[in-house]
């Protein structure tokens, strides 16, 4: 039987960026929250203590920081033919585990998004025609707007302490000459920092980038380029490039977290607590299934509670939270048969591109020195900033290089032909750690109908449950949108004039491979949008079919972007809390009409 | 390949019976150590200063049999030559021994729920039932069984020539190899000594590898340093030696 504690105001699943956001916004209304982290407590002392943390084999490659996947995987398979493997060692992406989520360990790469990505399918719709869009692409419009979502991009800047360069604000250009980005759409202020130092491998793509005719510009960056004090009073130190990055704390409290931009603010209120060690298992229902009653969770000792609450947040990870609405029964289960039903649907991920150039002993490119989110990166094969008529794909991607910091066991690499070990691999290492740049094309990736979650039919979790299920593979489009940039980005690096150079690219017929580490941004699955038999919420992130439940993260994307995912993230989980303070707290029930 | 010391009989002795070498003790680099007497040749030629080890590591994972090979094959795979000292010197096969005594060794990290689908395309990943301390068991096994039924001797026990083609051959999947390897696939054995070697190697030294952070110095990462603000936007060689996480300096 479950104890059953005193009911709150509301409880929130998951503190990673999400359920902090969320915490901040709601305890400031007046709420009593209570927000459930399954990992332990964590932050910068002691997890990210000088020089402890600068430990590359406990981090990057035993993976201390990740979800432990011992207990909860998730399955793939490529195809509804297929049965599903599950994901036995972490491989393609590292979902956070612990106070902070994936928030305490990501690069700090922080974009807004570009605004014809929040409207992909009447875009292109509009511009191309409906037939320009693949059969089987189902790609949705977020129900949102740029210019509704500005104030919270602009907010979410000033809490994580954003370094970069503007290219206009409220119309003025501000930009030109200083690193802005000419295709940034317009701001209402500036950068609260100004953008990072340049790496020597960032300010090679720039100039080659220029040579070649593109429009270099500075990433911007949730790693500080000076010291900031947020809104909330949180205080951050000026980054170091330290290079120990994504995939640690940061023990300079130089790269924005939940831990170090919200935790301190909360920690001083007395209607806020956080339980860490709490397993949500699901959202309980009352008997017309069409609201919440609360959660039920086990706690460190394995003890089951039960915690009501009027309003559920689900601040899981993107895949934690589809299942959580599946195994409690929120939302009409997707058929990627049929195409009825909105959970699950419109699972996408990143589509990757890389070029590694190799350089003489004259070129000390210094990999070791690095900072997540800095670099230089261009525009103008992202979004829709070219015209694809002539290529038939959908989707951009951004360029870059984004030099975080690489170290020696999992972060050298040699020119192709080089073997894996021996003395000629020995003096290729030697020869090239320092004297190479890695540049990436971050493609977006567009959803399709057979691209999807549901849950395992076989695996099951430490607790008994079903693992979630991906049926995933790489479509035509996503091979042929890789290939262009490829060429595109390869003349940014033959411009750089190196010695050799590796091409890390998408071939006809590739499969998606789990074990290759690509990206993090896994997006969809409880998609927001505008119409409830096409999406699992609205576009304030409420269930359509279960009011009080709201569901904030990358799992409302309706595809991916070119951009990374946090940005957005951050600025819709704003944008939907303010909807609670201003509509739902005063008249609870759908704030949208189906 | 051009490995200078190839052969050399003071270093094969070395290699074949490294853990009944007494240590000589002398004025180190500030650790107050002393030295395995596997100094790498030519002396002059290398960049790195000789490791220091405390005393001859006792394995506590490993048979003697088991020691031998880790100690043999981690000298080939990253061999002491012109470039500096290798995995032995850098002490590898304790870095190893010492990593078996881990949840990384027994699969504690990894999703080991069944059913297993051990013959599942690369795409899918790690789908084998086999755990890090398995593979080295049934892998030195199988390498030393196959390695005898050529000429009688183990693996540890073939002149550097052969050791490399035998490597050579597991890392190209071991077709050849027959019943020897029924229990572990080749490529699983290979990859995973290859990977622990070079953890063993640029690890930092508190793990018990990358003794005197001769890993470190060979490519020029300078370990824990860790800010650069300084030198973030130069065209330079970064002139400081490596530290570890002990405040060891290189």
């Amino acid at each position: 039987m479950a104890t059953i504690m005193k009911k709150v105001d509301a409880v929130i699943v998951g503190f990673g960026w999400t359920g902090a956001i969320m915490a901040k916004e709601l305890t400031e209304a007046g709420l009593h929250v209570v927000a459930l982290e399954r990992g332990p407590m964590q932050d910068t002392y002691p997890d990210g203590n000088y020089p402890q943390v600068i430990d590359e084999l406990t981090y990057s490659v035993r993976k201390k920081l990740f979800q432990d996947i011992s207990k909860e995987t998730v399955t793939i398979r490529h195809s509804v033919n297929d049965i599903a493997l599950p994901n036995r060692q972490l491989g393609a992406f590292l979902p956070g585990n612990g106070v902070g989520g994936a928030g305490l360990h990501w690069s700090g790469v922080h974009f807004r998004v570009d605004p014809i990505e929040l409207r992909m399918r009447s875009h292109y719709e509009e511009r191309y025609g409906k037939n320009f869009i693949p059969k089987d692409m189902t790609i949705q419009d977020f129900g949102v707007s740029y210019e509704e979502l500005e104030p919270f991009f602009d907010y979410a800047e000033k809490v994580f302490g954003t370094s970069g360069q503007a290219w206009t604000v409220k119309g003025q250009l501000v930009g030109e000459g200083k690193g802005g980005n000419p295709y940034a759409p317009d701001r209402s202020s500036h950068f609260p920092l100004e953008s990072q130092k340049n790496t020597y491998s960032a300010q090679l793509f720039q100039k080659a980038a220029a040579d070649v005719g593109y429009k270099p510009y500075n990433l911007p960056s949730a790693n500080t380029s000076g010291p900031y004090t947020n809104p909330y009073g949180a205080q951050m130190g000026p980054c170091n490039f330290c290079g120990f990055c994504s995939g640690y704390v940061c023990y300079m409290y130089s790269k924005a977290s939940p831990n170090v931009n919200i935790l301190p603010a909360l920690r001083q209120v007395p209607n806020f607590e956080l339980r860490p060690n709490s397993h949500v298992l699901k959202v309980n229902l009352d008997s017309t299934k069409r609201k919440a009653t609360g959660v039920t969770y086990i706690d460190a000792q394995g003890r089951e509670i039960e915690q009501p609450a009027d309003l559920v947040i689900l601040g899981a990870f993107q895949f934690h939270n589809v299942r959580l609405m599946l195994l409690s029964g929120i939302g009409k289960p997707y058929d990627p048969i049929t195409g009825e039903g909105v959970v699950g649907k419109n699972f996408a991920y990143q589509n990757m591109a890389t070029i590694k150039a190799y350089f003489d002993k004259d070129v000390h490119t210094n990999n070791f020195i690095g900072a997540g989110g800095n670099g230089v990166a261009v525009d103008d094969f992202n979004a829709d900033n070219f015209d694809h008529g002539p290529h038939g794909f959908v989707g951009g991607s951004p360029m870059w290089v984004n030099q975080a910091g690489s170290r020696p066991i999992a972060g050298t690499s040699n020119p192709p032909g080089t073997p894996a070990w021996g003395s000629a691999w020995k003096r290729a290492t030697a020869d090239y750690y320092t004297h190479q740049v890695s540049m990436d094309a971050h493609g977006a990736h567009q959803s399709y109908r057979g691209n999807y979650l549901d849950l395992d039919p076989v695996y099951r979790d430490a607790y008994g449950l079903p693992l979630l299920r991906m049926t995933f593979d790489w479509q035509e489009n996503d091979i042929k949108m890789n290939r262009f940039m490829v060429e595109k980005m390869g003349k940014i690096a033959e411009a750089m004039n190196p010695k050799a150079i590796a091409v890390l690219g998408k071939k006809v017929g590739e499969h998606f491979n789990t074990a290759s580490y690509q990206t993090t941004h896994l997006n969809g699955g409880a998609i927001m949008g505008t119409d409830p038999k096409t999406s699992a919420l609205n576009r304030y992130l409420q269930c359509w079919d279960v009011h009080n439940v709201f569901v904030p993260g990358a799992s409302a994307f309706p595809q991916g972007l070119g951009y990374n995912p946090t940005g957005l993230v951050a600025a819709l989980t704003y944008w939907s809390a303010r909807a609670i303070r201003e509509q739902y707290l005063k008249n609870p029930g759908p704030l949208v009409q189906a | 390949m051009s490995d200078q010391d190839r052969d050399n009989p003071r270093r094969d002795f070395l290699r074949k019976s490294l853990t009944l070498i007494p240590v000589v003790t002398v004025a180190s680099t500030g650790l107050g150590g002393s030295m395995l007497m596997a100094t790498p040749e030519p002396a002059q030629a290398s960049p790195a200063k000789a490791p220091a080890s405390e005393k001859a590591y006792e394995p506590s994972y490993f048979t003697a049999e088991e020691w031998a090979f880790i100690n043999a094959a981690v000298a080939r795979l990253i061999p002491a030559d012109a470039q500096g000292p290798g995995a032995l010197e850098a002490g590898a096969p304790q870095y190893i021994d010492r990593q078996m005594n881990t949840p990384y060794a027994s699969g504690a990290l990894w999703f080991m729920q069944g059913p297993f689908n051990a013959d599942a395309p690369p795409e899918m990943g790690w789908q084998s039932k086999l755990v890090p301390k398995e593979i080295y068991r049934l892998g030195i096994a199988a390498t030393d069984s196959w390695s005898k039924a050529f000429n009688g001797k183990t693996f540890a026990g073939q002149d550097s020539a052969t050791q490399d083609d035998l490597l050579r051959r597991l890392e190209a999947g071991g077709a050849e190899t027959g019943e020897h390897f029924a229990a572990v696939p080749p490529k699983i054995f290979f990859n995973l000594l290859l990977q622990n070697t070079k953890e063993g190697f640029f690890c930092d030294p508190i793990h018990g590898g990358n003794k005197g952070m001769v890993g470190w110095t060979m490519i020029g990462f300078p370990g824990a340093r860790a800010d650069f603000m300084d030198w973030v936007e130069r065209n330079e060689q970064y002139p400081f030696p490596a530290v570890s996480i002990r405040g060891e300096r290189a």
